[in-house]
């Protein structure tokens, strides 16, 4: 009678398995927590967060940017992991609203706790959480601006998005100056949202207001040694092919010699072969020669007798661009100079950035991919800024492609959320509390950047909602002076895009994992002994 | 364990008694049942629309969140013999029609459930088997005689959508079900051979990606593969492109014994040079020669054979995968070709056009190839806002898929919402009177498992749900109509034909018969032996 009457285990020794509740409950608290946690950094009064990373204690992050501190915190709660996951896809999709997109998530998981505790069926809470959704959605639309006509405006507006994303970063004191450079070298991308062109040098010395759009193209190279620091006019192969030795790339080759002068032979006829590459390659009527990989002595000593200035090991990336820049093909074999495509430049110098020498291309053919070079006085706030303005170009590339914009500063929450307490109005059951809590967790937006700027939060959003009860709706929260004000006055301006992405993906990993009642979590993967 | 024969020696059975624990007879029975129970019970919160998900937590730490029977079983890491059986028929279902992989758990369970009351009134398991198996052939004699056709062509497919829909209801997609279901009835209509009623499923490409929401999810009358062209400044866009698919890679031939090539001298150091430099010029004339204007390579390129193809303009991919192969070559007409030298005109594909599109801010490019000369190849591209929504929206989809597919081999339909099964239940009940003998408990005993599905469904729904089932069947037999079942989503009636609830009849004769069989297998062990000490 041993075993029979035991509960019947079927699971693998080390697995383990939460039920009902408790997998609620479980799914809810890591949920919750982790939203809680980045919650402080959201709105421009938001606080950062240092990373250390657990190999290296000297190496720490310091940001304010959700999708960096979600991925670099390790977590092993299934539903934690999936609000980064929300937030990682925000950050490829859009760039900026990852942490808006957790904080809203968390706020609609906490709602939703406390509806389960009134007896409310999950499902049914789905249910109102969707048709809340929509309805905000639809609002969301229908107040959305779109500029996509004047070219001036949308450029206006552009800065002023730029301007909204960084005054949540560090960039704060100089966001005008950042806001100028991120539409600049948007603008100068012709509709692509391919961000590879945009080249970011971070040079430490200096301050961040200091940094600048470079006219042309910088690459962090250094010039072949004894070739002149200023070419004029250049004429420039792009080239991708190894300069160091140039093995036969015949399966199974290999020098077999029986005596040391024959060897000198074999060396001299590859030493000749080396030579003649270098020939050909100066035949293109080239002054200029880039290679992505290495350059050895002999290639160099000879392009440099030639007059060809030689550059060596620009990785894949910065080929890339200069072959954009210059209009040039990337060329990997040279029999044929009359059928490439040369790239050219009017000026190429050495130029110096605090104690680097760097290589400037200027007077390009295309100047659809530049550099932007951050300066600013430690690693960690460079590394910071570029993060801040990644953000920035990655929503301003998109807009370009889709230029709508919304009013920010907790304007579009409220007016969400006011439209989904309207609908709810007329909706029976208990989708109407599911609904009510929807909008409960968008007012929440606001509560929590004002909360995080020190004022009374809750007065100052009562007030907002009031006003827009009376008609005011561009209306939103002034967290500088802490005051409800006119939002549009302000140009407080954010994009349709990021506004969407937080509300669509923050309730679809919501109803996921309303949907759970049940996790089983396997045994951890034994460790080998090695 | 030891045993005398019959001069009295010992002789030894079954070696190091102390390592192995043994279950034997009804204790054996008991924990076999009580083990398939916990399984089923398990799966039954995740029936009908309003089911919960599963999230499963791998031994690496990713996250699964999902829906579907058969890959919460397959991830769970059972260790209990009982219940391995029970995932493979999960599997089984999931294999052969794809769709109700939960239900047919559930029903198992419910069977060895009914049994044991039948164990203890001391009715012998094979009897209870037999009996079983003869309710069984009742119940799908039943449906047979309940089923329902329905009918549908290339342009009206109405009916193939509610289909799918009823499978897609249950799934985290059901916000969107009209859509996707109307993308899954195509994506298999736009492969289907109605007058052979054969689908080929691998002409339908599933592909994710993250970003957007499920509604997103569209279908592509091409294929996409996630690659770039190799080359940054070949164009991206080729209209009526003529498309070469070589597995063989733009390098020098390896071959595949070993060999060693000496060079001794200059002179055959320079021979050498020569020849390789003329293999690339050889490969890429060739390919010019032979019209094409993409090259489409299994392998990779050498640099220089990438230049070369540059300057002959021709774009070119690399690193595509052998799956993608095999369907662009469907697709397009073309003959996968595996040497250069037998490159020819006629072994071209022909697409209208293919594009690299890049998504996003991330430098993820994908190609999609469209206007394929044969068009009977598409891509679902399924989106969501993280990873897992993306997964379980794709193993939705296949399940829909397959429903489709199912009821293009065979358009026989039964109703859904636990209808069919509390038909068969009555009916099976009835046929239990006519019976004499043991096999009548038995059968009776089917009867009620058979009511475990809907009653499942009605309880997760938020019904009372006894009471709902016996209403329903009341219903049933008064106006017998088998089309009557459990009305999950407040819809108001509880006719499944209005609500246009339905599942194919093959899925659910299969889950029957597959149900039967594994209640009846397990109720055949009545011996369970095990080493110990190793766990």
């Amino acid at each position: 009678m041993s075993e029979a009457y035991q509960p019947a285990r079927i699971l693998n020794q080390g697995s383990t398995q939460e039920k009902a509740e408790g997998a609620r409950l479980s799914n809810f608290v890591g949920a919750i927590a982790l939203s809680d946690l980045i919650s402080t950094t959201l709105g421009p009064k938001g606080m950062d967060k240092i990373l250390q990373s657990p190999s290296n204690l000297l190496d720490s992050t310091i940001t304010n940017d959700g999708a960096t501190i979600l991925s670099s915190i390790q977590i092993s709660n299934p539903a934690a992991k999936i609000l980064i996951e929300i937030s990682k896809v925000q950050d490829d999709e859009i760039g900026d609203g990852t942490t808006s997109v957790v904080v809203l998530a968390g706020e609609l998981l906490k709602e939703a706790e406390k509806l389960i505790h009134k007896r409310i069926h999950p499902q049914t809470i789905i249910k109102g959480f969707r048709l809340a959704k929509n309805i905000a959605l639809k609002k969301l639309k229908e107040i959305a601006q779109d500029h996509s006509e004047n070219e001036e405006d949308l450029k206006k507006y552009l800065k002023k998005i730029a301007m909204t994303i960084f005054s949540t970063k560090i960039l704060t004191p100089y966001k005008s100056i950042f806001a100028d450079l991120a539409v600049e070298s948007i603008l100068r991308l012709k509709g692509s949202t391919n961000l590879e062109s945009i080249q970011i040098l971070k040079k430490t010395g200096g301050l961040l207001k200091e940094s600048y759009i470079e006219e042309g193209f910088v690459l962090d190279k250094k010039l072949g040694v004894g070739q002149p620091k200023r070419i004029e006019n250049a004429k420039i192969l792009v080239a991708n092919t190894s300069m160091d030795y140039d093995k036969i790339k015949i399966f199974g080759s290999r020098v077999v010699v029986n005596s040391s002068s024959k060897l000198a032979e074999i060396e001299e006829e590859e030493k000749k072969k080396m030579l003649r590459k270098c020939q050909k390659i100066v035949d293109h009527g080239i002054n200029v020669f880039i290679n992505r990989q290495l350059i050895y002595n002999l290639p160099e000593q000879f392009f440099t007798d030639h007059g060809v200035v030689s550059i060596e090991h620009a990785d894949f990336a910065g080929i890339e661009r200069l072959s954009l820049v210059t209009g040039g093909e990337i060329v990997s074999t040279f029999d044929h100079p009359e059928l490439v495509t040369l790239g050219t430049a009017k000026v190429i110098e050495e130029i110096m950035i605090g104690e680097d020498k760097l290589i400037r291309f200027s007077g390009c053919k295309e100047p659809s991919a530049c550099t932007i070079i951050l300066r600013g006085s430690s690693k960690q706030i460079l590394d910071e800024a570029e993060r801040s303005l990644h953000d920035g170009l990655a929503v301003l590339s998109q807009m370009v492609k889709n230029p709508k914009t919304v009013l920010g500063a907790g304007c579009t929450e409220i007016i969400m959320a006011q439209a989904i307490e309207e609908a709810a109005k007329e909706t029976s059951g208990k989708i109407q509390i599911a609904m009510e809590a929807f909008a409960r967790a968008l007012t929440r937006i606001p509560i929590i950047i004002a909360n995080n700027a020190g004022y009374d939060a809750e007065q100052l959003v009562s007030e907002l909602k009031t006003s827009h009860y009376k008609g005011n709706t561009t209306f939103g929260v002034d967290v500088m002076n802490g005051k409800v004000c006119d939002v549009q006055e302000l140009g407080i301006i954010e994009s349709f895009l990021v506004k969407k992405g937080m509300l669509l993906k923050a309730s679809e990993a919501t109803e996921m994992i309303l949907r759970v009642d049940h996790i089983m979590y396997s045994a951890p993967r034994q460790r080998g002994m090695n | 364990m030891l045993r005398y024969d019959s001069s009295g020696k010992p002789f030894i059975i079954i070696r190091d008694q102390d390592q192995k624990e043994r279950l034997t007879g009804s204790e054996a029975r008991k924990a076999n049942i009580l083990a398939a129970m916990t399984v089923a019970n398990l799966m039954k919160t995740s029936i009908g629309p309003l089911g919960m998900d599963k999230i499963l937590v791998d031994q690496d730490g990713e996250v699964t969140a999902t829906n579907d029977g058969a890959t919460i079983l397959k991830n769970m890491q059972v260790e209990n013999p009982i219940a391995k059986l029970l995932v493979e028929l999960s599997q089984g279902q999931d294999d052969e029609i794809g769709d109700g992989t939960t239900s047919v758990v559930v029903l198992a369970g419910a069977l060895l459930e009914e049994s044991l009351s039948l164990l203890e009134k001391g009715i012998h398991p094979s009897k209870i088997s037999e009996g079983y198996e003869k309710a069984c052939d009742i119940a799908v004699k039943h449906l047979l005689k309940i089923c329902d056709k329905i009918e549908f062509d290339k342009e009206n497919y109405g009916s193939l959508v509610k289909a799918a829909k009823t499978s897609l209801g249950s799934k985290i997609v059901n916000q969107y079900t009209e859509k996707i279901a109307k993308i899954s009835v195509e994506a298999v209509l736009a492969v289907a051979d109605l007058e052979r009623k054969d689908v080929r499923f691998d002409l339908i490409k599933l592909e994710g990606k993250t970003g957007g929401t499920l509604g997103d999810t569209e279908l592509i009358d091409g294929i996409i593969i996630p690659k770039n062209f190799s080359h940054p400044q070949m164009p991206k866009q080729i209209k009526n492109a003529k498309i070469a698919i070589l597995t063989c890679p733009f390098e020098p031939p390896k071959p595949k014994t070993g060999h060693k090539l000496d060079i001794d001298s200059v002179k055959k150091y320079k021979e050498l040079l020569e020849i390789e430099q003329n293999y690339f010029k050889e490969m890429t004339d060739l390919v010019k020669k032979s019209g094409a204007t993409l090259v489409l390579c299994q392998w990779g390129f050498d640099d220089e054979a990438n230049h070369l193809l540059l300057q002959k303009k021709l774009p070119a991919v690399r690193w595509v995968s052998g799956t993608d192969i095999e369907l662009i070559a469907i697709a397009t007409g073309a003959r996968i070709v595996p040497r250069f030298s037998e490159l020819t005109e006629k072994k071209l594909g022909k697409a209208g056009m293919v594009t690299e599109k890049s998504l996003g801010t991330t430098d993820e490019n994908m190609i999609v190839i469209e206007k394929c000369s044969n068009t009977k190849t598409v891509t679902i591209l399924v989106k969501g806002g993280n990873k897992m929504v993306v997964e379980e929206g794709k193993r939705s989809i296949h399940d829909a898929l397959c429903v489709t597919r199912n009821l293009i081999k065979d358009n026989r339909i039964v109703y859904g919402g636990g209808a069919a099964e509390i038909s068969c239940s009555v009916a099976v009940n009835k046929a239990s009177k006519e019976i004499t003998g043991i096999e009548q408990y038995s059968i009776r005993a089917f009867s009620q498992a058979l009511l475990s599905v809907p009653i499942a469904l009605a309880s997760n729904s938020g019904l009372n749900s006894l009471e709902a089932v016996s209403e329903i069947q009341l219903k049933q037999i008064e106006k017998e109509s088998p089309f009557l079942g459990i009305d999950c989503i407040s819809m108001g009636t509880n006719n499944m034909k209005e609500q246009y609830v339905f599942d194919t009849l093959r899925g659910k004769i299969q889950e029957f018969l597959l149900a039967t069989q594994m209640a009846k297998m397990i109720l055949k062990i009545d011996d369970i032996i095990r080493p110990t000490g190793q766990y």
